[in-house]
């Protein structure tokens, strides 16, 4: 099968004057209700979506656990940050549509057209060619779907989960909440109250799906919160490769995500999701930037099934995000690729875990953390092998990479084997930018920062070959973005 | 091979004194190099040859104390080592270097790109870029599968010397400062290596050839030979000066020459 492509975004000249590449506000009027949450919002929320009964009655049993007494953010992780006042946030803001919903492309507000423009997303028809379907949710309701048609006629649906709720809820029903139930966590709890959009996707039986999946999301109100919740069901023997990108205009104030992604492979299917996070990071002295509190788990449900995260982190204030997977089927297999980087003054908690609950299921971790200015980098991972699991494999590499002397790297593995035939190997390595391999770039004609971004780059090398090729070069451009005035 | 005395120095270096740390190891050298000249420097384990090679490249690391190093008529001590490569500065490390995760390919066409953009020429295009190498790879009796490779990793010692004549070769500086290029190689790959060397000579090119054996100068036949002891040029001479040297060693420098050659 051809390698389907991937959109490319190609930037501005004043994108590129500005810091951050993509700091950019749209003016579209936004339907904002007022902050603050409560049992009436949460059932606007479902109204505004013209949601069924079960849909309202499953968020009002979530939004009623979050409030329950002693329910808090985790604080075991190593990032700080002042309270969040919940009250004061935004949980709902679609763009005002003229009239009824958009047809076809023609019919969308030509100011998100144009926004989507910058950000160089292919809505256009035309564009479609280049492979890629687009689900973008703006703020938090998807607007448009491109190459809607050929998936059709193979019978995968992909398209906003408000969307699928309406038209396919017996999936829907069954499948939301079953890898993370609404009680998971507290930012798990508050998504499944309040989410406002994201992305379903299914793949019949037998399918490989022809094109990577891709929804671009972007957050623009300020004091806004998104909350996108993504539901990817691979039935058996299918395969289905999915990219999410993530982009926010440059804000004051903090801005809270707290998403929801659930996968689903049964027997024989295969999931690859890969994850460009570009979320505004704050300025220079922490001021503004995403707080992104992610629920990201994957099931391999079916024997021989796979779950495959490969993440490239560079944006947030914050991020905290543990994609996972559960390997329940025999032989299933879990990889998670990552590369995270801070930069200033973000902080990144983030790793994976992975539960090894069938025979032989083999997992394997690469995490490559990058930390610069004051950046705190942490890796936290937890493998787990039950008593069922037998002849369960684990392999994990993490690598940290430091740039300067003000910055952090720390590694926090958890290991819990409870059958004696697993298999465990575990490296971890921390090194800095080498002077000798700095001067011998530089020896060949090569300018300082680009010898020190050749390096980065190689030292990310094993993660960003994971990603589908196009993506992987914007992976190493957003990385040279992210270090601007960092090195060199 | 024709001398030529009478062009102005491309490298002229002037009682030149560099120290690591508290330890003096360059104490007064002085050296002048000219176009179209190769010049062989000899010397004991630790005499200063590599630190010599290093500094002139800008490696960091050294503290020139005293002197000069006057490159095509300027001084280049205050140069970084990129700009010191772009002006047509060579060095083959006598130790290579791991780059993991950068290819050969990647690495040589960054390179070449950013000399040609100092030089003023245009952007070779990926296809063109990639035969040239393939040819050079070849001369040097590389596998084009050694050019996917990152560069030096995992790569023998002769592959990884044999790697930084065929970086000569792609880049096409004027002054190659080559470090024990010659050490460690098998009989074959010597030969590969010289011819490559060769190749490159040129009444526009100038040669440093740092080794410890006369057997690379039996194919590459210096115009001078210069032996480095303790940091300073205690002898220069013709190429049976280095026979000599192999016949006799340095025990017989070691003290002051009562007249130069
Ligand atoms: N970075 C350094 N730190 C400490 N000492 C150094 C350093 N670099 C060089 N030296 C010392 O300077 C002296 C000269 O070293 P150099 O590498 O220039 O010798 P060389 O002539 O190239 O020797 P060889 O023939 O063994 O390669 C040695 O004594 C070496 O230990
Ligand atoms: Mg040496």
């Amino acid at each position: 099968m051809a390698a389907p492509k991937v959109i490319s975004r190609t930037s501005t000249q004043e994108e590129l004057a500005s810091d951050y590449k993509w700091g950019f506000v749209t003016d579209i009027e936004a339907d904002i209700p007022p902050k603050g949450l409560n049992e009436d919002v949460v059932r606007l929320i479902s109204a505004k979506k013209g949601e069924p009964e079960w849909m309202t009655e499953w968020r009002l049993k979530a939004y009623r656990y979050w409030i329950s007494e002693d329910y808090r953010e985790p604080r075991w992780s190593k990032v700080s940050f002042p309270p969040i006042d919940y009250q004061d946030i935004h949980y709902y803001s679609a763009p005002v549509k003229k009239e009824k919903g958009p047809e076809s492309l023609d019919e969308v507000d030509p100011e998100l057209v144009a926004a989507f423009n910058k950000l160089g997303i292919p809505l256009a028809e035309q564009k479609a060619l280049t492979g890629v379907a687009v689900d973008a949710v703006f703020d938090s309701v998807s607007v448009a779907t491109t190459y809607q048609k050929q998936l059709e006629d193979l019978g995968i649906i992909f398209g906003p989960i408000s969307e699928a709720i309406q038209k396919h809820p017996e999936l829907v029903k069954k499948y939301l909440g079953s890898v993370v139930p609404y009680s998971d966590n507290f930012y798990a709890t508050l998504n499944s109250a309040v989410f406002s959009d994201g992305t379903f996707a299914y793949v019949p039986p037998g399918v490989r799906c022809p094109v990577e999946l891709m929804t671009y999301f972007r957050m623009n109100s300020e004091g806004t919160g998104q909350f996108e919740r993504t539901l990817i069901i691979a039935d058996k023997g299918s395969y289905v490769s999915y990219l999410e990108g993530c982009t926010a205009p440059m804000r004051k104030t903090h801005q809270l995500h707290a998403a929801v992604v659930e996968l689903i492979a049964l027997d024989d299917a295969e999931i690859k999701y890969s994850t460009l996070q570009n979320w505004y990071p704050g300025d220079k002295d922490g001021k503004g930037g995403v707080y992104n509190f992610v629920t990201k788990r994957g099931k391999a449900a079916g024997k021989n099934s796979k779950i495959s995260w490969t993440q490239v982190e560079t944006g947030s204030a914050i991020t905290w995000k543990y994609p996972s997977c559960i390997l329940q089927g025999d032989n299933s297999v879990g990889e998670f690729y990552s590369v995270a980087l801070c930069n200033n003054h973000q902080q990144a908690d983030t790793g994976t875990k992975m539960i090894h609950m069938g025979k032989n299921t083999r997992s394997t971790i690469i995490a490559k953390g990058i930390s610069a200015g004051q950046g705190q980098n942490t890796y936290r991972g937890l493998v787990k092998i039950m008593p069922t699991a037998q002849g369960a494999r684990n392999f994990t590499r993490c690598d940290s990479l430091l740039i300067g002397s003000k910055c952090g790297a720390h590694t926090v593995p958890y290991i819990e084997v409870r059958n004696p035939t697993a298999h465990m190997e575990h490296e971890a390595t921390t090194s800095k930018v080498s002077d000798d391999q700095l001067f011998y770039l530089m020896q060949r004609g090569i300018k300082e920062e680009d010898a020190q971004y050749m390096i980065i780059n190689g030292f990310c090398k094993g993660v960003f070959q994971e990603l589908p090729f196009e993506f992987a070069m914007e992976a190493s451009q957003l990385l040279k973005v992210s270090l601007e005035g960092t090195v060199g | 091979m024709a001398q030529t005395n009478h062009n102005r120095p491309i490298l002229d270096i002037r009682d030149l004194h560099v120290s690591v740390g508290d330890n003096e190891i360059l104490r007064g050298m002085d050296l002048s190099v000219s176009l179209g000249e190769v010049h062989a420097i000899m010397g004991p384990n630790g005499s200063g040859k590599s630190t010599f090679t290093n500094v002139v490249a800008g490696r960091p690391g050294y503290t020139i104390t005293k002197g000069e190093i006057i490159y095509e008529g300027e001084s280049i001590l205050g140069m970084f080592p990129d700009e010191r490569a772009r002006k047509g500065i060579f060095l083959a490390l006598q130790y290579p270097v791991e780059l993991p995760g950068i290819r050969n390919r990647e690495f040589l066409r960054t390179a070449l790109e950013a000399l040609r953009e100092a030089r003023g020429e245009t952007k070779l295009a990926i296809r063109e870029f990639n035969k040239f190498l393939e040819e050079k790879a070849k001369a040097m009796d590389f596998e084009p599968d050694l050019m996917k490779r990152n560069v030096n990793e995992g790569f023998s010692g002769g592959e990884k010397k044999r790697n930084e004549i065929l970086q000569m070769s792609v880049l096409d500086p004027k002054l190659a400062l080559l470090d024990e290029t010659d050490s460690g190689l098998d009989i074959d790959a010597l030969k590969v290596v010289s011819r490559g060397v060769n190749e490159f000579r040129g009444p526009d090119k100038a040669i440093v050839l740092v080794t410890h054996y006369q057997r690379i100068l039996n194919y590459i036949k210096p115009d001078f030979v210069h032996v480095l002891i303790e940091g300073r040029i205690v002898r220069s001479g013709g190429s049976d000066l280095a026979q000599e040297l192999e016949a006799q060693g340095y025990e017989w420098l070691r003290e002051p020459p009562e007249q130069a050659a």
